[in-house]
């Protein structure tokens, strides 16, 4: 039952931050849509990465959306979509069969009870590798801030 | 009403790459594209945990799932980055203002 009213609230978020106007709501509605997210990840017993989602999900990208949209303003465009709304939706129809097709199988298969979750050790040893692409992700979302940071302060300086 | 928890998450999974394929498609606004994206990696977050519930290797999961999050968040860094870059230089948040090619 839980589950089935943590997916309502995943897929109602979700919704409302893609139809909502105004982006600031828009960015409230995906954080409680990362929130939900990291509830039904707990449950699926994956705590470590519902931790991580929640913080990350939840909090820091939250955070840099508010802050970029009180840089960039809060533009409302017209609602003309880029392709026309029946071809979005053909897409759409095919990609949910292709996925539906490929999750089916895995749907019927008994869930076994929960492992034991060793995910300091498979991350420092087996996914070594990992952790530097970790690392060198982060040094270029540092960079991407200096990005989205300098002209700010040119402008502030020439003024 | 007694539904199992992949079928849950199987909808779950579903649900949040339509809704995000759709945005992608539809929306013309550069920083709600970036919403879009970020909604999509959800649903391939939830993916990659039921597949490894399912195959009983939760760790591996645990670590790809955690690559993910960090790779999505730079993909926000970035994107929001040059969103805001396009709207100093060319004062709209518009994709379609974007081109310079006539039509």
């Amino acid at each position: 039952m839980w589950h089935i009213l943590i997916m309502a609230g995943i897929l109602l978020c979700a919704i409302m931050a893609i139809r909502t106007k105004r982006l600031l709501v828009s960015a409230i509605w995906l954080a409680g849509c990362s929130a939900l997210v990291a509830l039904f990840l707990f449950l699926l017993g994956a705590p470590e990465i519902a931790v991580v989602e929640l913080s990350v999900g939840a909090g820091l990208v939250t955070v840099l959306f508010v802050f970029a949209i009180n840089i960039a303003g809060d533009e409302v465009l017209p609602s003309h979509p880029v392709i026309s709304r029946p071809l979005a939706w053909a897409v759409i129809a095919v990609s949910a069969l292709l996925v539906g097709w490929l999750l089916v199988p895995g749907v019927n298969v008994a869930v076994p009870g929960l492992p034991e979750s060793q995910l300091s050790s498979t991350l420092w040893q087996a996914r070594s590798l990992d952790m530097f692409l970790i690392g060198i992700l982060i040094f270029a979302g540092a960079l991407a801030m200096l990005g989205l940071l300098a002209d700010g302060k040119k402008e502030s300086v020439e003024s | 009403m007694n539904i199992s928890i992949p079928v849950v998450a199987s909808l779950i999974i579903l649900g949040l790459l339509g809704i995000g394929l759709y945005a992608l498609l539809a929306v013309r606004n550069l920083i709600k594209i970036i919403i879009a994206l970020q909604i999509m990696v959800k649903g391939v977050l939830v993916a990659f945990i039921l597949a490894g519930r399912l195959q009983g290797d939760m760790a591996t999961a645990q670590s790809m799932a955690l690559v993910v999050i960090v790779a999505d968040t730079i993909v926000a860094v970035v994107g929001l980055a040059l969103a805001v870059q396009i709207r100093r230089h060319t004062g709209k948040l518009d994709t379609t203002a974007l081109t310079t090619l006539r039509r």
